[in-house]
């Protein structure tokens, strides 16, 4: 179970090999090995303290890991700190809201946006200037549906705004693998498409390799190709959706439902 | 073009903008207006010290890390060209090399600085750059040969700037016209250009990162900017101006000791007239240094003319006594700390903001 990604001849987008991160005593996450392809939305399930976010921070490069590995097209990434590991193409949107308060809504795309364009350390030139710049992050701003609170400081943002806003930055980096920790937490029911829409787009472009935190279900059932469960840091079940969902192994770890007979895990 | 000029980074409230324009004509007319030694000392310390709180802006407002060796920077640039200027005698080329020697000393040690506790915490910068202007000061003062010690240098500075230079034997508008004024002149007009290029550095692409940093290191890094890299190099520019206004205020007081550049009342000095003109802006370095060098320069006068008519009272009378002064400027400083926690320009601001909001 530890290791089933598809026979395909490619090589994975990205890849963990054995990663591992203890802090103190406690293994968060535990040998965990999972390779994701291009084109396929992962959801990533477990139950609360299971690692799911700090499976994403060991990859992002937040936190760095104790053993194993990240590839990221057959590259060891490990090593890298996190900036340059987003400058390779790992897009992150956090579970936590994750924003410059004092910038507008408009300045924190752009910020993003500049650091794709690698526009470099320029100090003579005005940043208004780059037109370039602006458009893109006006363009991103209709997408995550944000373009009427443009000029608000990101602070005085309602939450849900500000989760779309989180994942506006992560689009600002057009990035290979996108990682969404959660992103309809908290959110209302009627702003909730705009985010699955956003992510059903990316997936129907059909290029790009999407890994998903998510407790609802019923999301994960409609978006996902695939599921992932942890469990204790521990990776027990790795397939196609209907059946990760059905297998009891899921049934406990995930659901908290004991498995009717032992012999059918 | 004038728009250009302030990056487009204008003062957006209306007020603001009157005051900075009084300032400016203030600045710009003080010889004239205000004839006499006194005004125009206060009117180039405003001048460099707001090149020196700009700078020190640079580093707290828009990259949110606290440096105590700001004053340093701006000592090594006075010390720079005291030394040069005794050990070469008064030429523009004891100016530029002093200007230059202190510029690259700046640099490296700011860098240093920075690479060596920037990695860890910017909490960490904080305090190795206590230690490092401890250790500067023993230094200068050790260093007597070439620092005057405790008792600073005193120099001339080339004829053109020396008070002995003489334009004209005539006066106008009751002004000496003489290298006095022009020195005068110097200092405002190079403070001002330094105070528009800090203005484009905080409003280019390097500048908003910077920003971007202040308020969430963390997400800063997850997009693809290297702290470390930004945090450093705007110490290193902040380093750099603060050296320039070093050599400005030099150059004009033709004297410089511990007690005038390097000393953390200094330090403190520029902490509160960036807090107090609000941080993060820019402008507040403008009206911060003005009003604290003004209240600095005559708020003993004006206690001293206070008390000579309420002299016969017993308590108001003690509270008002000139050496009283500093207790006032406390007073002051608490009271605009308390009433405007983003400093005066940000008061001004949100005040503009709120207005146009309230009309829309």
């Amino acid at each position: 179970m530890s290791n089933a990604s598809e026979s395909s001849s490619a090589v994975p987008v990205l890849e963990t090999r054995g990663l591992t991160v203890r802090f103190g005593g406690h293994v968060a996450v535990n040998g965990v090995s999972c390779a994701f392809q291009r084109g396929t939305l992962t959801a990533i399930v477990g139950p609360n303290g299971a690692g799911k976010t700090t499976y994403f921070n060991l990859v992002s490069g937040q936190i760095p890991a104790t053993a194993g590995a990240v590839f990221l097209f057959g590259k060891d990434i490990s090593r890298l700190p996190a900036p340059l590991r987003t400058r390779r193409g790992i897009g992150r949107a956090f579970q936590l809201t994750n924003l410059f308060p004092f910038l507008t809504v408009h300045e924190n795309v752009r910020i993003a946006v500049q650091a794709r364009a690698e526009v470099g350390i320029k100090l003579f030139s005005l940043w208004d200037s780059r037109r370039d710049l602006i458009e893109k992050a006006d363009a991103i701003l209709e997408e995550v549906a944000l373009a009427h609170q443009r000029d608000l400081p990101a602070m005085n943002l309602p939450h849900g705004d500000q989760r779309k806003l989180e994942v506006g930055l992560m689009l600002a980096l057009e990035p290979e693998v996108f990682m969404f920790d959660e992103p309809t937490a908290g959110m209302s029911v009627d702003e909730v498409p705009v985010i699955l829409d956003l992510i059903k787009r990316i997936k129907a472009r059909g290029d790009k390799c999407i890994l998903l935190v998510e407790h609802k279900m019923d999301v994960v059932r409609e978006l996902a190709d695939r599921i992932v469960v942890l469990h204790n840091g521990t990776l027990v079940a790795d397939g196609a959706p209907a059946e990760v969902i059905a297998s009891p192994v899921v049934q406990e770890a995930y659901l908290g439902v004991a498995p009717k007979s032992a012999e059918a895990a | 073009m004038l728009n250009n000029m302030l990056s487009r980074d204008l003062p957006r409230s209306k007020l603001l903008a009157a005051i900075l324009l009084i300032i400016i004509v203030g600045l710009l007319a003080t010889p004239f207006v205000f004839p006499g030694a006194r005004s125009l000392n206060v009117g180039a310390k405003i001048a460099v010290f707001i090149v020196l709180a700009a700078s020190y802006d640079l580093m707290l407002g828009y990259t949110g890390i606290v440096s105590f060796a700001h004053t340093m920077f701006f000592g090594i640039g006075a010390y720079g060209i005291g030394i040069a200027s005794t050990q070469m005698g008064p030429t523009w080329t004891a100016v530029a090399a002093g200007t230059l020697a202190a510029l690259i000393l700046s640099t490296v040690l700011a860098l240093g600085i920075s690479l060596f506790s920037l990695r860890v915490r910017a909490i960490f910068f904080a305090m190795i750059t206590l230690a490092v202007a401890a250790a500067f000061m023993t230094m200068a003062s050790q260093f007597s040969d070439w620092t005057g010690g405790e008792d600073g240098l005193n120099f001339k500075v080339p004829e053109l700037i020396s008070p002995a230079f003489s334009l004209s034997d005539e006066k106008f508008l009751g002004a000496n016209l003489d290298g006095k004024l022009i020195a005068y002149y110097m200092v405002v007009l190079i403070s001002g250009g330094l105070f528009l290029l800090m203005l484009r550095i905080v409003n280019s692409p390097f500048g908003r990162v910077l920003m971007a940093i202040r308020d969430n290191d963390f997400r800063s890094e997850a997009i693809g900017y290297r702290n470390v890299t930004y945090r450093s190099l705007s110490s290193v520019l902040a380093a750099v101006f603060a050296t320039l206004a070093g050599v400005l205020y030099a150059l004009w007081l033709r004297y410089n000791g511990p007690g005038t550049t390097l000393s953390f009342d200094i330090m403190i000095d520029v902490l509160l007239i960036v807090v107090i003109g609000g941080m993060g802006t820019l402008y507040g370095a403008v009206v911060g240094s003005t009003l604290f060098n003004i209240a600095q320069g005559y708020l003993q006068d004006l206690l001293k003319l206070a008390q000579g008519n309420i002299d016969s009272l017993p308590v108001i009378g003690a509270l008002f006594h000139p050496d009283r002064w500093l207790f006032w400027l406390g007073l002051l400083f608490v009271l605009s700390v308390y009433f405007f926690p983003f400093g005066i320009v940000g008061k001004l601001r949100a005040g503009a903001l709120a207005k146009t909001r309230r009309s829309a």
